[in-house]
C-alpha cells in the first residue's frame, strides 16, 4: 500500500508539473484575436494580438531599399497604424484584407512581426485581367536584357 | 460516362463492404465457414471495385475529362503527366479514395495472413475493417463523390495547387495514409479480442507488429512532409506546429507510447486495459486528424476546404469511441493486470513514466491545436497560441523522454539493484556529462542546446555500451566482429532496431537543437551586381530573367555565393505565376551542407531587373534531421523483420544480454 502511495504521489506530481508547463505556454504565448476598433478602444503595449483588417487605400509605403513597410488597417470604424520590416506579402495590396500579428507600440502604432495576406482557399479560374498583368509583367522582364 | 460509371463502382463497394460487414460477424456468432467465406470474397470484391475507381479517375486525369469536377478543378492541359497521376490525391476527394484502397488493401492483407491462423480473432477483425471501409465509401457516396459531374463542361481546367508540383506529393500522402489507415489493423484486432472476452496473449502480438508497420509509414510520412514544407513552402522551417501537422503527430506519439508499453505486457502480464486504451486513441487520434483536416474548422496551410464532411467524421468519431470504450468497460474484469510494480528503479517505471510524457506531450499538442476553439465556445474571445506555445510546452517533456531513453532499455525489470545501476549508467553518465562539457568548451553556450547535447551522449552511450557487451558475448563463441554485430541485429531485431530508432531519434534531437539554436537570417534589397554578405557568405546578385513553363511562368534571380575559401554556388530562386492562382509562389534555392544549408527566397523585385529583395538564411544542422530520419526508418524497418525462430540453423548459446 505504502508503495502503491509513493508511486500515485509521483504521478502527482509530474501531472501537476505538467498542468503548471501548459498553464505557463498558454498564458505566455496566448495571441489574441482582434479587429482596428477592439485594439483601438483598449491597446495594451507589449500585449501580443492578431490584428485583421482592410489595408486602406493610399496609405501603403514600402520602401524596398530600407524594407521598411508601413500601412494603415481598418475595419470602417477605426484605424490602425502598422509598420513591418521585410518584404510583404505576395497577396498583400490597398484595398486587400490583411491579417498582422505583433505588438502594441507605446508610440502608438502596431509593430506588425507577421503580415499574413487573405485569399481565399478556393482557386480561381484564370480571368482576363490577372493574365493581361502577367503578360505584361513578361514584357517588361523581357525588355531588360542586361544592358552592356 | 465516366461520371455515372464511377459513382456505380462506389455504390458497389459500400454495398458490398456492407455486405462483408455482416456476413463476417453473422459468421463468427453462428459459426458458419461458408458465411465467412462469402465476407472474404466480399473483401476480395471491394479491393477490386476501389482499385478500379482509382484506375477510372486516373484515367479521367490523363485523358483531361473535365466532365468531372474533381478531374477539373484539380488539372489543367498544362499540368505535366506525373502530377496529373498524383493530382489523384492532391485533393479532399481523392484522399479518400486513396485512403479507402488502402483500408481495402490491409483488409486483403488481414484475409491472406490470418484466415488459417487466427480463427477465432479473425472473423471480427474482418467485420470491423470492412465496416470502417463502409463508412470511407459512404463518405464517397454523399459528402465527397469524386466523380461528381461537372456541366458544363469546361474548355480546361483549374489547374493543381502549385505548391502540390512536387516529386514529396508522390510519396509524402501515400506514407502518410498508409500509416494512418495502418493503425485501423491493430484497432480491429483489440475489438476482435474485446468481443469474444480472449484479452490474451494472441492478439497482442498482432497488434504490436501492425503497429510498427503503421508507425514506421506514419514517420517516414511526417519526415517527408518536414522535406516538403523546408523546400517548396519557402519559410525555412521543417515544422509549424501547424493544426493539420499537429494532427499526424498526435497518433504517432500514442502509437510511440503503446509500442513501449506492449513490451510491458508481453513480459509482465500488466497494463492490458492501458495498452487496449493506446490502440482505441491511437485510432480514434486518425480520424480527428482527417476531421480537422477535412471540416475545415481550423485553418491551415494544408486544409481541404469543405465544410459538409466534417459532421460525417464527427458523427462515426463519436460511434467509434463510444463503441470502443463499450467494449472496454464490458470487458473490464478480464483485463485486470496480473502482477503490480515492485520498485521505482525497474524497467516497468522507466516505461511507465516514458508512457506518461508521450501522452502528456499528445496531450499538450492537442490541447494547443483545439485551445482557439475551446477559448471561443467557453469565453466568446479569438486566441490562439502557436508555436512559441508548443515549443515551451514540449521542450522540457521531449528532454526528459530522451534520458528515459537512455534508462529504459538498461534497466533491470522488477527492481535494479545498485550494482546493475552502477554497471549500466556509471560510464555512460560519466561519458554524457564529459560530452557536455566539451560543447561548453568548444564554444556551445546555450543551456538547453547543451542539456540536450549531454542527454543525447549519455543515450548514445548507453547504446554503444550495451552493445559492445553483446557483440564482445557473442564474439566468444567464435565470430568476429563484423558476424557478431551482424547475427546480434538479425537475432535480437526488435531489441537492435529498436535501439537503431533510438539512435535515429538523438540524430534528430540534435538538429533540432542545433538549427533551432544557430540558425540564422536576414532580408535585404540587392542592386544589380551589388553583393550582401551573412555569416561568412558573399551574395551577389547578377541578373534577373523571365522564363516561360507548360503551365505558368517565373521570373529567376540568379545569385552568385561565394565563401571565404572563394566561389562556393550559384542559387536561382524564383518567382512562379500561375494563371490559376491570386498569389505568386516562391521557389526557393538552397545547397545543403552537413552543418549548414544556404537558403534563398526570392522577395520582390523591380521589373526592369535592377534590384531584388531577398530573403538568405543560413539554417544550421537541418541535414542531420533527414539524416537522422533515414537511421528512424532503417531502425523500424529491422525491427519489422519477423523474428527468427529458436531452432535456427546454427544454434548458438544466448548471449548475456544485461536486462
Amino acid at each position: 500500500m505504502n508503495r502503491k502511495a509513493k508511486f500515485l504521489g509521483g504521478g502527482l506530481v509530474i501531472v501537476c508539473a505538467l498542468a503548471y508547463l501548459v498553464y505557463a505556454g498558454v498564458t505566455q504565448s496566448v495571441v489574441y484575436f482582434v479587429t482596428p476598433s477592439e485594439l483601438g478602444a483598449a491597446p495594451v503595449a507589449g500585449k501580443a494580438y492578431r490584428l485583421g483588417g482592410m489595408v486602406q487605400p493610399g496609405t501603403l509605403v514600402w520602401d524596398p531599399k530600407s524594407l521598411d513597410l508601413r500601412f494603415t488597417l481598418s475595419d470602417g470604424q477605426a484605424t490602425v497604424p502598422v509598420r513591418h520590416r521585410g518584404t510583404p506579402p505576395d497577396l498583400f495590396a490597398e484595398s486587400r484584407g490583411a491579417v498582422v500579428e505583433g505588438t502594441w507600440s507605446r508610440d502608438g502604432y502596431f509593430q506588425a512581426s507577421t503580415i499574413m495576406a487573405k485569399h481565399s482557399e478556393e482557386y480561381k479560374a484564370p480571368h482576363d485581367a490577372s493574365q493581361a498583368g502577367y503578360k505584361e509583367l513578361l514584357k517588361t522582364l523581357r525588355g531588360s536584357e542586361p544592358k552592356p | 460516362m465516366t461520371p455515372e460509371l464511377g459513382y456505380a463502382l462506389t455504390v458497389g463497394a459500400l454495398v458490398l463492404a456492407l455486405y462483408g460487414a455482416g456476413a463476417a460477424a453473422l459468421s463468427a456468432v453462428k459459426g458458419r465457414p461458408d458465411l465467412q467465406a462469402s465476407s472474404e470474397r466480399a473483401a476480395i470484391g471491394v479491393w477490386l471495385l476501389i482499385t478500379a475507381c482509382m484506375l477510372l479517375l486516373v484515367y479521367a486525369f490523363l485523358s483531361f475529362d473535365f466532365s468531372i469536377r474533381y478531374v477539373a478543378n484539380n488539372t489543367n492541359r498544362g499540368t505535366p503527366f506525373y502530377y496529373r497521376i498524383t493530382a489523384l490525391w492532391g485533393a479532399l476527394e481523392g484522399s479518400i479514395i486513396l485512403w479507402a484502397w488502402m483500408l481495402s488493401l490491409y483488409t486483403l492483407i488481414m484475409v491472406g495472413r490470418y484466415r488459417r491462423t487466427q480463427p477465432q480473432l479473425y472473423p471480427w477483425a474482418l467485420a470491423v475493417m470492412l465496416g470502417i471501409s463502409s463508412f470511407f465509401l459512404l463518405v464517397m457516396t454523399v459528402p465527397a463523390p469524386p466523380f461528381e459531374r461537372l456541366s458544363p463542361i469546361p474548355a480546361d481546367g483549374r489547374g493543381l495547387n502549385p505548391l502540390l508540383e512536387d516529386s514529396g506529393m508522390i510519396t509524402h500522402p501515400v506514407a502518410l495514409y498508409l500509416g494512418f489507415t495502418g493503425f485501423t489493423v491493430p484497432f480491429a484486432f483489440a475489438m476482435a479480442a474485446l468481443i469474444i472476452g480472449r484479452t490474451g496473449d494472441e492478439w497482442i502480438t498482432i497488434t504490436r507488429r501492425w503497429t510498427i508497420i503503421a508507425w514506421y509509414f506514419l514517420s517516414l510520412g511526417l519526415l517527408i512532409g518536414g522535406w516538403w514544407s523546408y523546400h517548396v513552402l519557402g519559410w525555412g522551417g521543417y515544422w509549424a506546429w501547424d493544426p493539420v501537422e499537429n494532427a499526424a503527430f498526435m497518433p504517432w506519439l500514442t502509437a510511440t507510447a503503446f509500442l513501449h508499453s506492449v513490451m510491458i505486457q508481453e513480459r509482465r502480464r500488466m497494463l492490458k486495459l492501458w495498452n487496449l486504451t493506446l490502440i482505441i486513441l491511437t485510432f480514434s487520434l486518425t480520424l480527428f486528424g482527417t476531421f480537422l483536416t477535412r471540416s475545415g474548422i481550423i485553418g491551415s496551410v494544408h486544409a481541404f476546404t469543405q465544410g459538409s464532411i466534417g459532421i460525417f467524421f464527427l458523427v462515426f468519431l463519436a460511434v467509434i469511441m463510444l463503441g470502443a470504450f463499450s467494449l472496454l468497460a464490458w470487458r473490464l474484469e478480464r483485463l485486470r493486470g496480473q502482477s503490480e510494480l515492485d520498485s521505482i528503479f525497474s524497467r516497468e517505471s522507466a516505461f511507465l513514466l516514458n508512457n506518461l510524457f508521450l501522452i502528456a506531450a499528445a496531450f499538450t499538442v492537442f490541447f494547443g491545436t483545439v485551445f482557439p476553439l475551446l477559448s471561443e465556445a467557453v469565453k466568446g474571445q479569438k486566441v490562439s497560441v502557436g508555436a512559441p506555445f508548443f515549443n515551451l510546452v514540449n521542450i522540457p517533456i521531449f528532454l526528459a523522454l530522451i534520458f528515459l531513453m537512455g534508462v529504459g532499455p538498461l534497466i533491470a525489470w522488477r527492481r535494479a539493484s545498485a550494482e546493475n545501476m552502477r554497471r549500466n549508467f556509471l560510464l555512460p553518465v560519466v561519458i554524457g556529462v564529459v560530452g557536455a562539457a566539451l560543447c561548453r568548451a568548444l564554444g556551445v553556450g546555450n543551456l538547453l542546446v547543451l542539456l540536450c547535447m549531454g542527454l543525447v551522449v549519455f543515450v548514445a552511450a548507453t547504446i554503444a555500451l550495451d552493445f559492445w557487451r553483446a557483440a564482445r558475448a557473442r564474439r566468444r563463441t567464435g565470430d568476429g566482429w563484423l558476424d557478431a554485430t551482424w547475427g546480434l541485429a538479425l537475432r535480437q531485431n526488435r531489441r537492435y532496431g529498436g535501439f537503431i530508432v533510438h539512435l535515429g531519434i538523438l540524430v534528430i534531437a540534435l538538429g533540432v537543437a542545433g538549427s533551432q539554436a544557430w540558425s540564422t537570417q536576414t532580408e535585404a534589397t540587392i542592386n544589380r551586381g551589388a553583393s550582401m554578405e551573412l555569416a561568412g557568405y558573399r551574395i551577389r546578385f547578377d541578373d534577373l530573367q523571365p522564363v516561360e513553363e507548360s503551365n505558368h511562368f517565373k521570373v529567376v534571380g540568379t545569385f552568385t555565393v561565394s565563401d571565404r575559401r572563394g566561389p562556393y554556388t550559384v542559387l536561382t530562386p524564383a518567382k512562379k505565376f500561375y494563371p490559376q492562382e491570386q498569389t505568386p509562389i516562391a521557389a526557393v534555392d538552397y545547397r545543403l551542407g552537413f552543418m549548414e544549408d544556404l537558403y534563398l527566397v526570392l522577395g520582390d523585385f523591380a521589373r526592369d531587373g535592377s534590384h531584388a529583395t531577398v530573403k538568405v538564411q543560413i539554417n544550421r544542422m537541418v541535414s542531420w534531421l533527414w539524416i537522422g530520419g533515414l537511421i528512424l526508418t532503417l531502425g523500424a524497418a529491422l525491427a519489422i523483420l519477423p523474428e527468427p525462430r529458436r531452432t535456427a540453423a546454427r544454434p548458438r548459446p544466448d548471449h548475456a544480454v544485461v536486462a
